[in-house]
C-alpha cells in the first residue's frame, strides 16, 4: 500500500494502481469517457484529468500511475474549466436530440454535459446530423452523429467478443468508427453481439429491438440466465408494465460469473419470442381433429384419467414422458418424480443427445 | 465439462478445438477461445470438416471427414507415443489399461489414418506434437463429436488423448464437452435419463431405490426406462400407450420426421406442454401452457456444472403456469398430491437427495451460482473435477478403441456425406428464435452449404435452390457455395421448420450405449433443379 493525498485526505491504495482506481477506491468519483474497466487503457477523451502537484501538465488519472506522496486535486477550478472544453469540444460534433434518444436519461455523456452545465458549444461547426443512418440490421443502430470518438466500442469488439469488425477511420474532425471499407455491419466480421452497444457512452450506438419501448428509468431490472445455450450467461431483462423490453448487461463478476456482462445474438437481441403473438394461453383439447379451448380443470382432469386407465389397462411401462433441457432443474425433478412416483415407470428421457 | 469456462480464456496454454464451432454455437465460450489464442498466445488446434470460424485463427486446422474421429485421435496417439510424448507418470500412477489401448493405436500411423480421415500426415503430427507439448491443454468438443453411431467412442478417445498426456486434474486442462441446451446439464443432473435419479444414482441400485422410495412414499420400478429415440421405435410397435412431453419437439429435433410422425399418431394420448404450438403439439390430444424463463423463478446448470438462478420477470400469458406448477396439479389429481409454495421449496427437497446438490441453497447462489459437486454447505462448490488426477472411480481408464466407418457409407446413389447442426442465429428447432423478430429476419431460412469445386462441375450457383436426398426423404433449399466445407461434405440446419432437416437423417444408426443417432453423417445426394421444379 501507498499513501498519496487527494483532495487533502490522506488515502491509501495499492502500488501499481492508477490515480483514477486510488480515487475509485477511496469513493472520489471522477468523470471518464473512454476507460472502461475490462478493456485496454485508450487515455483518449482527458475527462478524467486531475491536477498533479508539481507537474505542469494535467494528467489523465486513467493512464497514471499513482505514486507515494503525491499530492492531488481533483476538482480544482482548473480541473473543471479543463473538462468543460473537453466536454464543448465533443459536443460540437455531437447532435443532441435527447428528447428522442433511446439513450435519455441513461446517458454518460448527457450526465457530464449537465453536471458541467454544458448548453452549447462554443466549437460548434455547423452540424447537426451529417451521418446517414443507413446500417440495415435488425439488431443494432450505428448513429455516428451522437459518435464522441471514445473507441470503447472498437476495443469491445476487438477485445471481448474478437471480431475486429470495427475500427477507427480518418483523423481529428473527420474521425469515425467504421468496418473495413465504411461498408455494413452484415458484411463485416461483425456477429451481432452487441457488446459495442453495452460499452457506448452515448446514444450512438442502441438496440434496435428495443427502440421505442421504455426509458431506462421506467423500467425494472432482473438478472436471470438465458435461455439458449449451455454456456449459462446471465443477463438482466428490462421490464416496463409486466413486459420484457429489452436485455442489458450485468457486468460484475458476481452478477455475470460466466460472461461478464458479454453476451452473443441470440441473449441480447433474441427476448422478444416472450410475447410472441401466437404463445399458447389456455390449455387445449383435441376434439375430432380440432383443437377447442378447455380450462385447466377439465384438460387436467381429462389428463390424470386417461392417463389412469391406460396404467390400469397396459402397466405403466407404457407410457414415457419426455421432460426437458429448456425446463428448469426443479421442474425436471418434480418430471422425474412424477414418471416414476405417479405413472410408476422410469420411462423419462430428454433430448441430451439431440 | 470436466473444467470450468474461465479457464479456457487464461489457463489452457492449448486448445483442440473437435466438433464443436464454437463461436456459432456457445459464442461466448468462442470469444473466450479466441482472446485466449490471439492475446495470450494459447495454441489452438481446429478438426472439423466445415472451415469454421476457428479455423482461421487455429495453428492447425485438420478438415476431417464426419465419422472420422476415432482414426484422427488414434492418430495423433500414435505419434504421441512414437515420438515419446505421452506423460508416463501420469500414466503410471493414475490410469489403467494403458497396454491394451497402445496395442490397438499402433496400427493409426498419420499415414495409416490419412485416406480414412481426409487430413494430410504431416498435419495430424504438428497438432499431436503441438498438443501433447503443451503445458495445459484443454479439449473442447460438442454435438459433432457424440452425434455418431459410435459417439461414445469418440468420446471416450478424447479422454484417451487427454489421459496419455496427463492434461486431466489441473487448470486449463481437461475434456470439456460444450452442452448444447441452456439446461441439458440440468436436465441430467436431476434424472431426467431412464438410468437414473438425481445426480446419476442407478434406478437399479437397491439403496438409492430405497432412499428415493422413502422419501417419495411409494414403491419405485426397479428396472431402468426406455431412452427417447427408443420410445418413438417403440410406439411404431404399439408398445407406448400414452407419452407426455414437456418442452420439447421431436417432430423437429429426432432423426427421421416420417417415423416420428408415424409413432406419434398410433401413440393413444399425447400430452404436450410447451409455449408455442410446436410441430409435437399438433400431435397431441392435450396442450397445457407453459411458461417461459422469463416467466418463473429456479435453476439452470450450465455447462460447466454451475447453478445459476432464473428469476421471474413478467406473469405468463393468459392462463399459462409455469411447468411445476402443472404437474404439481396433475400429480395431486391422479392422487399423489404434489404441493410447494414456491420453487425453492422444490430446491429444498431435491437436494437432500442429490449429493451433488447437497450444499446449494438459492442464499449461497446470490453469489455468483455454485459448480457442482457441492456437497455440504460449506463447500465453494468445484471449478475443475478430477483434481491432482485422482478421478472418481480411482484410476482413470483408458479405452482400447478402433475406428468404425459411419453407418450410412457414401456410396454411387448418395455420394455425399451430410451433417447437420445449428446457426449462430437460431436455436435448436426455432420455436422460439424464429419468432424473435431480429433473429429471424437476419436468417430466415436454412441454407445447404456445397464444396465450391464440386458445386461447380453439378452446375450449381450460390443462392440457386436445390434438391437434397438421403434414402429417407428430400427437401429443396437454397445452395450456399462455400469453400468452407471439405468435397464430399454438405451441411445444413435444423432450425427450420419449413426445412425441416429431420426428414433426411437416420434413426437406424444409434450410438448402442448412449443411443444418439448418426446427425453428422447421412449419406446423401444433391440435384441440380430444373426451372419448372425449381419455381415449383
Ligand atoms: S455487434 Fe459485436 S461484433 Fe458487431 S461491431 Fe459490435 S462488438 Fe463488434
Ligand atoms: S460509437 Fe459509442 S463507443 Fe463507439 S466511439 Fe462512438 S461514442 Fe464511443
Ligand atoms: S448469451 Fe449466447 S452464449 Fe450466452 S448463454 Fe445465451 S445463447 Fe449462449
Amino acid at each position: 500500500m501507498i499513501t498519496l493525498t487527494i483532495n487533502g485526505r490522506e488515502v491509501q491504495t495499492p502500488r501499481g494502481s492508477t490515480i483514477l482506481e486510488a480515487c475509485q477506491r477511496n469513493g472520489i468519483s471522477i468523470p471518464t469517457l473512454c476507460y472502461d474497466p475490462d478493456l485496454r487503457l485508450a487515455g483518449s477523451c482527458r475527462m478524467c484529468v486531475v491536477e498533479v502537484k508539481g507537474r505542469p501538465l494535467y494528467a489523465a488519472s486513467c493512464v497514471t500511475p499513482a505514486e507515494s506522496n503525491m499530492i492531488i486535486e481533483t476538482d480544482s477550478e482548473g480541473i473543471v474549466a479543463a473538462r468543460k472544453v473537453i466536454l464543448e469540444l465533443l459536443a460540437a460534433r455531437h447532435h443532441f436530440n435527447c428528447q428522442v434518444c433511446e439513450k435519455n436519461a441513461n446517458c454518460t455523456f448527457q450526465d457530464y454535459c449537465y453536471q458541467y452545465g454544458i448548453k452549447e458549444s462554443r466549437y460548434e461547426y455547423g452540424h447537426g446530423a451529417i451521418y446517414e443512418i443507413t446500417d440495415p440490421n435488425p439488431f443494432l443502430e450505428r448513429d455516428y452523429n451522437k459518435c464522441i470518438m471514445c473507441t470503447r466500442c472498437v476495443r469491445a469488439c476487438e477485445e471481448i467478443t474478437v471480431a475486429r469488425a470495427i475500427n477507427v477511420k480518418n483523423r481529428g474532425h473527420e474521425a469515425k468508427i467504421s468496418t473495413a471499407f465504411d461498408g455494413n455491419l452484415a458484411d463485416s466480421p461483425c456477429v451481432f453481439c452487441g457488446q459495442c452497444v453495452m460499452v457506448c457512452p452515448t446514444g450512438a450506438l442502441t438496440s434496435r429491438v428495443s427502440a421505442g419501448m421504455g426509458r431506462s428509468y421506467e423500467v425494472d431490472k432482473v438478472l436471470t440466465t438465458c435461455t439458449y445455450c449451455g454456456t449459462g450467461c446471465t443477463f438482466e431483462l428490462n421490464v416496463k408494465d409486466d413486459r420484457v423490453v429489452g436485455v442489458t448487461s450485468d457486468r460484475t463478476i458476481v452478477g455475470s460469473p460466466v460472461n461478464k456482462g458479454a453476451l452473443c445474438v441470440k441473449g441480447r437481441f433474441g427476448w422478444d419470442f416472450i410475447h410472441a403473438n401466437d404463445r399458447l394461453t389456455t390449455p387445449l383439447i383435441k376434439e375430432n381433429g380440432e383443437f377447442r379451448e378447455a380450462s385447466w380443470d377439465e384438460a387436467l382432469d381429462l389428463v390424470a384419467q386417461r392417463l389412469g386407465e391406460i396404467k390400469t389397462e397396459h402397466g405403466p411401462d407404457s407410457m414415457a414422458m419426455f421432460t426437458s433441457a429448456r425446463v428448469t432443474n426443479e421442474e425436471n425433478y418434480l418430471a422425474q418424480k412424477f414418471t416414476r412416483a405417479v405413472l410408476g415407470t422410469n420411462n423419462v428421457d430428454h433430448c441430451a443427445r439431440l | 465439462m470436466t473444467n470450468s469456462i474461465g479457464e479456457l480464456e487464461k489457463d489452457a496454454k492449448c486448445i483442440f478445438v473437435i466438433g464443436s464451432n464454437t463461436t456459432e454455437n456457445h459464442p461466448v465460450i468462442g470469444m473466450k477461445i479466441k482472446k485466449n489464442v490471439l492475446y495470450n498466445g494459447a495454441k489452438l488446434i481446429v478438426a472439423d470438416p466445415r472451415r469454421i470460424d476457428l479455423a482461421s485463427i487455429a495453428d492447425v486446422y485438420m478438415p476431417h471427414l464426419p465419422g472420422s474421429d476415432v482414426a484422427l485421435f488414434n492418430a495423433m496417439m500414435n505419434v504421441i507415443i512414437s515420438e515419446g510424448l505421452a506423460d508416463e507418470n501420469f500414466i503410471a500412477e493414475h490410469t489403467e489399461g494403458y497396454e491394451a489401448m497402445a496395442e490397438v493405436v499402433k496400427k493409426y500411423t498419420p499415414e495409416y489414418a490419412e485416406p480414412i480421415t481426409g487430413v494430410p500426415a504431416e498435419k495430424i503430427r504438428q497438432a499431436a506434437r503441438i498438443y501433447a507439448e503443451s503445458d495445459a491443454a484443454a479439449i473442447c468438443y460438442a454435438m459433432g463429436i457424440t452425434q455418431h453411431r459410435n459417439g461414445t467412442d469418440n468420446v471416450k478417445s478424447a479422454c484417451n488423448l487427454a489421459m496419455l498426456t496427463g492434461n486431466i486434474g489441473r487448470p486449463g486442462t481437461g475434456v470439456d464437452p460444450l452442452r448444447g441446451q441452456n439446461n441439458v446439464q440440468g436436465a441430467c443432473d436431476m434424472g431426467g435419463l431412464p438410468t437414473v435419479f438425481t445426480a446419476y444414482q442407478a434406478v437399479t441400485n437397491d439403496a438409492a431405490r430405497e432412499k428415493f422410495e422413502k422419501a417419495w412414499g411409494v414403491p419405485l420400478p426397479g428396472h431402468a426406462g426406455t431412452v427417447l429415440t427408443e420410445v418413438i421405435n417403440k410406439a411404431h410397435h404399439g408398445d407406448v400407450r400414452a407419452l407426455y412431453v414437456l418442452g420439447e419437439n421431436p417432430m423437429m429435433s429426432d432423426p427421421d420426421l416420417e417415423h416420428v410422425e408415424e409413432a406419434l399418431e398410433k401413440i393413444d394420448f399425447v400430452v404436450v406442454q410447451d409455449i408455442f404450438m410446436s410441430e409435437t403439439a399438433r400431435f397431441a390430444d392435450v396442450v397445457l401452457p407453459g411458461a417461459s424463463f422469463a416467466e418463473k423463478d429456479g435453476t439452470f446448470s450450465n455447462t460447466e456444472r454451475r447453478v445459476q438462478r432464473v428469476r421471474k420477470a413478467v406473469s405468463p400469458p393468459g392462463q399459462a403456469r409455469s411447468d411445476w406448477e402443472i404437474i404439481c396439479d396433475l400429480a395431486t389429481r391422479m392422487g399423489y398430491p404434489m404441493s410447494y409454495a414456491n420453487s425453492e421449496e422444490i430446491f429444498e427437497e431435491l437436494r437432500t437427495l442429490t449429493p451433488s446438490y447437497a450444499g446449494m441453497t438459492y442464499q449461497r447462489m446470490e453469489g455468483g451460482g455454485l459448480q457442482w459437486p457441492c456437497p455440504t454447505e460449506v463447500h465453494p462448490g468445484t471449478p475443475f473435477l478430477h483434481k491432482d488426477g485422482n478421478f472418481s472411480r480411482g484410476l482413470g481408464a483408458f479405452t482400447a478403441i478402433d475406428h468404425i466407418d459411419p453407418g450410412e457409407m457414401p456410396d454411387q446413389e448418395y455420394p455425399i456425406r451430410l451433417s447437420t447442426g445449428r446457426s449462430l442465429y437460431h436455436y435448436h428447432t426455432g420455436t422460439m428464435t424464429r419468432r424473435a423478430s431480429a433473429l429471424n429476419e437476419h436468417v430466415p431460412a436454412a441454407e445447404l452449404e456445397i464444396n465450391a469445386g464440386q458445386a461447380a462441375e453439378m452446375g450449381i450457383k450460390d443462392g440457386e435452390l436445390v434438391k437434397i436426398s438421403t434414402r429417407r426423404g428430400s427437401l429443396k433449399m437454397k445452395a450456399k457455395v462455400t469453400d468452407k466445407i471439405a468435397r464430399g461434405v454438405a451441411f445444413t440446419t435444423f432450425h427450420f421448420t419449413e426445412t425441416p432437416a429431420n426428414v433426411l437423417t437416420s434413426a437406424e444408426f444409434l450410438d448402442p450405449v448412449a443411443k444418439i443417432p448418426e446427425y453428422k453423417v447421412s449419406a446423401a445426394r444433391i440435384d441440380k433443379l430444373s426451372a419448372e421444379e425449381m419455381t415449383g
